[in-house]
């Protein structure tokens, strides 16, 4: 480990290399995070089965490619399959939990974690899959590091989805009523928004935004069916960072979690690279926890 | 002889809000007093920063000569100050009896005083100041089934079963039901004398706390306006300013 | 919760724990899990249905005994007996200091912040683990042999998981009688207002959940010598089987209950065992689908359905408290 840091200090060009890594992954799980906080926002549930929704993303992606498909077709199809999983999901699952403590949809959308997990490992086997996307690799500064050009592609492919989604939130009528319901549900209602309708949207739109973002994962690094657990809680501490509706606070911290991971990884072993993930949600809800230790709430 | 409880100079702001401002008054041992006050003069803040909920930025509260300023809420409880709220609070999935059970101090509230069943004393203690609240008829029922009145008495009955020095009391009669309300007057009446508890209340009706107290502080944007006898307070024109509404 | 038949039905139980494995011997492994689960959703319900802290964590403390009580007896040189009796305790004291440990910082957190906190607790112990050489990494540990025919390990274990399990169920029977029982309802119901009587309310909830830690170092350092391998995520930290059970067996049954985690864990296990063989492959999508669905349409578990249905059966709550 110490000769690991040693390392750094010794090859400036590696923090680089981490770096680039880390924040082209941060991006994606950026867009991750900022559908959880949609979902946290304006239907006050934390969604624990959005890493599987991108994993999901990944697999039909990766099942384009085996019919023939260029994996790019697996952003748009993803986004669509999973917008009309996550619509039926809510109808089925979410709209019945998401009234009553929070326990009980934090527990729901575990078990639907655990459900996706289980058929996607039925379906697609449980073997770490990519796509192939045919692009090749950069050399700068001298061969001493190496960008992949399809990481480079999906860091921009997320910051692309990021902007059509907050587009599409300011602008469409859709997303003004999302954005009324998420500020005050009963005067949304009021002014006669089918607020079941918005909810259910709103988490078709989130897990689309996942599978797009899985896409994406298909294709620059890769997907397993038990590692979405991990992307959800990433999106969770990039939420709980930032704080709910908080743009740049999600893409800064999103960015800022890619590379921390990639260091930690690099420092402690990439073995350990996961248990730091869960590690680190761990200090930071004890951080919050103490800092709201001071100013927190008392009875009236 | 110093007063029981003793503020000095408490202020306590909320980002640029200032809800409490250089407030010093007392509480002698055995009165009742009142404290009045339009809303949103400061008056459940300063019980706040009594009890320990949030710490004043300034000034020293001092309870029965000891300082108290910065002990935590349930060190605080455990002096026998006690505060009762507006909403009422008390263990809903529990029976009126088990509610008294937990409250009672003097069975101990430490690890190994608590790993024993509720002792005989207790339960006696317990049956008999919830008749004395009129609500021993009701005291295996689950606490969420009280109506709101009878829950506010039931949080009466568990604040004397820790057998406080001194009840803080936010509003006893706000939401109940009017015919109720001499009820609770009486019995808080009572408990003073019969108990040597010490009220420190909080009250909007004015005939209430005209009847209550002896002596009354009155609160109007964070500071303290005016203090006296009822008589005296109910005819000051600071007094009647400050809730019509004039500066 | 008391039912007036309750004796009759603790008889009942006791007879059937003694007598179950004779009866059906070819089933005494499923017997042994049945106990060792119905310990786990009681353990778990002491902070999640007691004291109102869902924890989705507590596989931590299960794993860490199993990986304890196998260290233990690879290093210690003890002959089986012995050198799992000592297992057993060492991971079950690791598990409580953990408990202490963690559980004075998490337990601050309200509702479900501490619920991910325990999540991510459980899953990096695993990840932990799986890297760790000296805990034999991602190949996990093999427990030594049991020193008897295969046959009669699985009978030593239906009674040692049936043994503890019935003194857990009395000691918590107990507990929940005495007003230790009534603050951490009362935190469950109010906490701050069990503050606000002077309640000492984060040393009874680290102080539960500890009891519920040592329990369960116990439960996991039998465990992983019953089934023959620790595994990282399969078996130690197996947040998605046994960590989620646990959970799901106190919600079936009835959380905040005396008996709903026992009979929840029953008809768990006895369902899961009945899908096990009848649906080949599926027997895992099954099981999140059951998951989802006691979630969504029976959160309040049988007991809290049977006490809204019949609510004259059930005498008032005496909990802690003679009858006059």
């Amino acid at each position: 480990m110490a000769a690991n840091v040693a390392l750094l200090g010794e090859a400036p060009f590696l923090i680089l290399q981490l770096l680039l890594d880390g924040l082209m992954i941060g991006a994606i799980f950026a867009v991750a995070a900022y559908g959880m906080a949609l979902v946290w926002g304006v239907m006050n549930v934390i969604n624990v089965v959005q890493g599987e929704f991108v994993m999901l993303g990944g697999f039909i992606t990766y099942q384009l490619t085996l019919w023939g498909v260029s994996p790019l077709w697996g952003v748009p199809v993803a986004a669509i399959v999973l917008y009309f999983i996550g619509a039926s999901l809510h109808h089925v699952v979410i709209r019945r939990v998401a009234d009553r403590d929070m326990f009980i949809s934090l527990l729901a959308t575990f078990g639907l974690s655990i459900l996706l997990q289980q058929l996607m490992n039925q379906i697609w086997g449980g073997d770490v899959r990519t796509a192939q996307s045919g692009l090749g690799t950069w050399f700068l500064l001298d061969y001493t590091v190496t960008v992949s050009q399809m990481k480079v592609a999906a860091c921009g492919g997320a910051i692309a989805i990021g902007g059509v989604l907050i587009l599409f939130l300011k602008r469409s009528r859709l997303g003004q009523a999302i954005r009324a319901t998420a500020q005050n549900p009963r005067a949304a209602r009021i002014l006669g928004i089918d607020t079941n309708r918005v909810f259910a949207a709103t988490y078709g739109i989130n897990a689309a935004l996942c599978g797009a973002a899985g896409a994406l994962v298909v294709m620059a690094y890769s997907v397993h069916p038990y590692i979405g657990l991990p992307y959800t809680v990433r999106s969770f501490m990039i939420v709980i960072v930032a704080g709910l509706g908080n743009l740049p606070g999600v893409i800064v911290a999103g960015l800022g979690l890619g590379a921390a991971e990639n260091f930690a990884g690099f420092i402690l072993g990439v073995q350990y690279q996961v248990a730091f993930v869960f590690i680190l949600l761990v200090v930071i809800l004890v951080i919050r926890s103490s800092l709201l230790q001071r100013r927190r709430q008392f009875l009236k | 002889m110093s007063a029981q409880l003793a503020i000095q100079g408490a202020t306590k702001h909320f980002g640029g809000i200032t809800a409490n401002e250089d407030i010093s008054l007392e509480v002698p041992e055995g009165r009742v007093i009142g404290l009045i006050g339009p809303n949103g003069s400061g008056k459940s803040t300063l019980f706040n920063s009594i009890v320990g909920y949030h710490p004043v930025d300034g000034g020293s509260i001092r309870f029965e000569g000891r300082e108290i300023t910065r002990l935590r809420t349930a060190e605080i409880a455990r002096l026998g100050l006690i505060r009762t709220f507006q909403q009422t609070h008390v263990f809903v999935r529990m029976t009126g009896l088990q509610n008294m059970a937990i409250s009672d101090a003097e069975a101990g509230h430490g690890l190994f005083r608590l790993m024993r069943p509720v002792s005989a004393e207790t339960r006696e203690r317990a049956e008999a100041l919830l008749a004395f609240c009129g609500l021993y008829g009701k005291r295996h029922l689950m606490a969420g089934e009280l109506s709101f009145g009878q829950r506010k008495l039931l949080e009466l009955a568990m604040a004397l079963m820790v057998r406080p020095r001194m009840l803080l009391l936010d509003e006893p009669t706000a939401g109940i039901n009017p015919t109720l309300i001499n009820g609770v007057i009486e019995r808080l009446q009572r408990a003073n004398r019969e108990f040597g508890v010490t009220l420190f209340v909080i009250e909007h009706n004015m005939r209430v706390i005209m009847s209550l107290a002896e002596h009354i502080h009155c609160l109007a944007h964070g500071r303290l306006l005016a203090s006296g006898p009822p008589e005296a307070l109910r005819n000051d024109q600071r007094v009647i300013d400050a809730y019509l509404g004039a500066r | 919760m008391t039912l007036r038949r309750q004796p009759l039905l603790m008889l009942a139980v006791a007879a059937a724990g003694v007598a179950l494995p004779f009866v059906i011997p070819d089933y005494r492994a499923q017997i042994a899990m049945l106990w060792a689960l119905v310990i786990m959703a009681q353990t778990w319900d002491i902070t999640g249905g007691q004291t109102g802290y869902n924890s989705f964590g507590n596989i931590l403390f299960f794993g860490v005994g199993m990986y304890a009580s196998v260290v233990v007896q690879r290093d210690v040189g003890l002959d089986y007996f012995p050198g799992l009796v000592l297992g057993m305790v060492v991971g079950a004291g690791i598990a409580a200091a953990l408990a202490v440990l963690l559980g004075s910082m998490i337990l601050r957190m309200r509702g479900h912040y501490f619920a991910i906190a325990t999540l991510g607790l459980g899953i990096a112990a695993g990840e932990i683990a799986g890297g760790w050489d000296y805990l034999g990494a991602g190949s996990g540990l093999s427990p030594p042999l049991f020193p008897a025919p295969p046959g009669t390990a699985n009978l030593f274990f239906a009674y040692l998981f049936f043994g503890l399990a019935a003194l857990v169920f009395v000691l918590l029977a107990a507990l929940y009688r005495t007003r230790f029982g009534l603050a951490l309802n009362a935190i469950r119901d109010n906490e701050d207002k069990a503050e606000a009587m002077g309640l000492h309310t984060g040393v009874y909830k680290v102080t539960a959940w500890t009891m519920a830690a040592f329990v369960l170092g116990l439960v996991g350092g039998a465990m992983g010598n019953m089934l023959g391998f620790v595994d990282p995520r399969d078996t130690a930290f197996a947040g998605a089987t046994f960590g989620v059970w646990m959970v799901l067996m106190a919600i079936l049954g009835g959380k905040g209950t005396l008996w709903g985690p026992v009979l929840g864990a029953v008809i768990f296990h006895i369902t899961q065992e009945l899908l096990w063989t009848h649906l080949l492959g599926w027997q895992r999508v099954a099981l999140g689908v059951i998951i989802v669905g006691i979630v969504v349409f029976f959160p309040q578990g049988i007991l809290g359905w049977a006490r809204t249905r019949w609510p004259a059966r059930h005498e008032p709550r005496e909990q802690g408290s003679e009858r006059a």
